[in-house]
């Protein structure tokens, strides 16, 4: 090896290290209420309380599991929470695919405005928006404690159209005429053609979407009061209104909660690779 | 196989009109190539009749059948992009097949059809491959592949030459003409390319401004363009064109006068008045040496390119009036020829000079 690529190796080095320095305790800060979430889900309430720090996971996170699901009905709760995730994330892909792929290849008389209007409601605070969105689906339509308001009032995502309409507009639109011209009908070019295109965007908004109606704590909140009916996080959080509030079923709760997270994202992470385009032009 | 034929199209994008009324008839089998200065619309008529864009005005007839209202997919017509637009996601085999599989074609016919095309064009290794996987030539080649296995009645290729390096592009353009000799399909063809066009065509057109200038066959438009537009389009290095004016005019033929110095009478047989301001044309190849032509004229040389065969020699470039001339070379002229900042006197022959009127009309 010569001298000049050893200095700079060791540069290199020097430098990776300074890194480490200011990343590892930024990760550590992070990481410490994730990792004190999992030691509380795993000890009773009297070690939770005790005025000495535990750091290494207990073994009371079972009976934390009877405590919450006695309270709560909590499995069921989940598995509410992950159907709604999931028909939620899927009819949301599929709509906002299908608006944003409207927008880029129809050129009809108001694109310019509709896309405005999308973009518009952007800047609406979600807050202004739910009131009066509980009071329709609610009141007017008396659908509280359905399905279909906890997953539908939600699907029509601005975000996610403008998404879908990035991703196909910066596709070559020769592809879509060379398949226009092959005889190929609209909804093959978009279901064979454009969608497969689209999949690390696909895969990226369907995490989006999944993490939003997972996380979703207002609407379910407000719709969905019957036990039978509730979402996860809203049956976590009624447990804190009790008297005796058992904090290590809620931090159970909270580990089971972020379980299906995780499953979500790593199976679509391989989609992610980007590059799919690649060859298609040139 | 059929023919195809434009009677008065004009398209409109909103209220800008770019093609203003255009008539055209290509013979069933025949190669026409469009050619045109950038923005011209040769890639919108070509969409136009591919049915990718709605025809504003006019007609457009494929065979028989007025086509106007008829969808992309029902008009036999394939097309190849200058993108190759392939399907990054499907294999070479998945590309070709594509829209036959997607259009319900029977699937033996459709294997068939797909590995004859492949034997054609000398793909058959790269059938399970991705277009990323290929190179610039292979993916042309697979383009046009796609379009033959659909057996179309009218080929169409927008520019689909041009993303390659000169090499292959010589190498794809013999391989097109082979095509096209042995299917015999009406093929028509964009592109910017000069020597694409005088050597794929039987007929050029040659449009500026979403106007048709002349349609001919190649050496028709090089030795007797309509107009000086398509004088200096067709023909490389380009025409060079020198001002003059008529100084007298009489018995068939015409004296002028030109602005850089110099006078030459040529045979004519509409005579413009005395004192009109004409346009002198003549091609880079058509000087001859001094003292052999009509006019003789002293270039200041600027620059010389050495192709080989024969050099080009630049002069004016500075002042805005350049003339190109073409001169053989041979051993001798290399040791001897002309070096930047001397002086080369050539000669004009009146034979092989146009001349043209102010709006650039040709007078004969
Ligand atoms: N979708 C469109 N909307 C508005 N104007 C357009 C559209 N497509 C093309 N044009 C205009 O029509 C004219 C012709 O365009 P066209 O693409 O046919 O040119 P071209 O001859 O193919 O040029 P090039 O050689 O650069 O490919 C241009 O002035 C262009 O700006
Ligand atoms: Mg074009």
């Amino acid at each position: 090896m010569t001298a000049g690529t050893g200095s700079r190796t060791a540069t290199r080095r020097r430098r990776m290290t300074l890194l480490h320095l200011v990343m590892v305790p930024l990760a550590i800060v992070w990481l410490f209420p994730l990792w004190m979430m999992v030691v509380f889900s795993t000890m009773p309430d009297s070690g939770i309380f005790s005025p000495e720090i535990q750091l290494i996971p207990s073994t009371h996170f079972i009976e934390n599991f009877r405590a919450l699901e006695a309270d709560t009905g909590f499995l069921r709760t989940l598995f509410n929470s992950v159907f709604v995730a999931v028909i939620y994330t899927v009819l949301s892909v599929m709509l906002t695919s299908m608006a944003g792929w409207a927008l880029v290849r129809y050129r009809f008389r108001g694109r310019g405005v509709v896309l405005g209007v999308i973009l518009a409601t952007l800047t609406l605070p979600y807050f202004v928006v739910v009131i009066p969105q509980f009071i329709m689906v609610a009141r007017d339509f008396g659908l509280s404690n359905t399905w279909i308001a906890l997953i539908v009032p939600p699907l029509f995502n601005s975000l996610g159209v403008l998404f879908m309409r990035q991703s196909f507009s910066l596709m070559p639109q020769d592809l879509f005429d060379a398949a226009q011209v092959e005889g190929v009908s609209e909804w093959k070019i978009f279901t064979r053609v454009a969608m497969p295109m689209a999949r690390p965007t696909i895969a990226a908004l369907s995490i989006i979407l999944f993490l939003a109606s997972w996380n979703n704590y207002l609407w379910p909140l407000l719709v969905a009061s019957d036990p039978s009916m509730m979402t996860a996080p809203v049956a976590l959080g009624s447990l804190i209104g009790f008297t005796r509030v058992s904090w290590g079923g809620i931090m159970t709760g909270a580990v089971l909660l972020t379980v299906p997270m995780l499953v979500v994202f790593v199976a679509l992470q391989r989609h992610f690779m980007s590059g799919i385009t690649a060859g298609a032009v040139k | 196989m059929a023919g195809v034929s434009l009677s008065d199209v004009k398209k409109r994008f909103g209220a800008a009109e770019v093609i203003h009324g255009v008539d055209l008839t290509v013979e069933d089998g025949e190669f026409v190539v469009f050619v045109g200065p950038s923005g011209c619309g040769k890639s919108t008529l070509l969409r136009m009749i591919a049915g990718l864009e709605d025809i504003s005005g006019g007609e457009v007839r494929i065979g028989e059948r007025v086509v106007n209202d008829v969808e992309a997919s029902d008009r036999g017509t394939a097309m190849v992009f200058q993108t190759y637009a392939l399907y990054p996601h499907m294999t070479v085999a998945q590309n070709m097949s594509f829209g036959l599989r997607m259009t319900g074609n029977d699937k033996a016919d459709t294997e068939a059809r797909v590995s004859r095309a492949a034997e054609v064009l000398q793909i058959e290794p790269l059938m399970d491959r991705r277009p990323k996987a290929l190179s610039g030539g292979q993916r042309q080649r697979v383009a046009i592949g796609r379009a033959i296995v659909r057996d179309p009645s009218v080929f169409l290729f927008d520019e689909p030459l041009s993303n390659l390096d000169a090499e292959l592009r010589v190498q794809m353009r013999v391989e097109i003409a082979r095509l096209h000799g042995e299917l015999g399909t009406t093929m028509i063809y964009v592109t910017h390319d000069q020597t694409e066009a005088m050597t794929l065509a039987d007929r050029i057109v040659v449009l500026r401004a979403g106007r048709v200038e002349q349609v001919g066959r190649p050496l028709e438009l090089y030795h007797d363009p309509a107009n000086q537009f398509v004088a200096g389009f067709i023909g490389s290095p380009r025409m060079n064109f020198l001002p003059g004016t008529v100084v007298s005019r009489g018995d068939g033929r015409v004296r002028l006068r030109l602005e850089r110095g110099g006078e030459i009478e040529l045979p004519l047989e509409t005579l413009p008045r005395e004192g009109a301001a004409v346009t002198l044309g003549i091609r880079p190849e058509h000087f001859v040496p001094a003292g052999q032509g009509d006019c003789d004229i002293t270039l200041e040389v600027e620059v010389i390119e050495h192709l080989g065969a024969t050099s080009f020699v630049y002069s004016g470039t500075r002042s805005g009036a350049q003339i190109i001339a073409q001169r053989p070379e041979t051993p001798e002229s290399a040791e001897a020829s002309e070096h930047a900042g001397e002086r080369l006197t050539v000669a004009i022959p009146a034979a092989r000079a146009f001349l043209f009127d102010d709006s650039g009309a040709r007078l004969r």
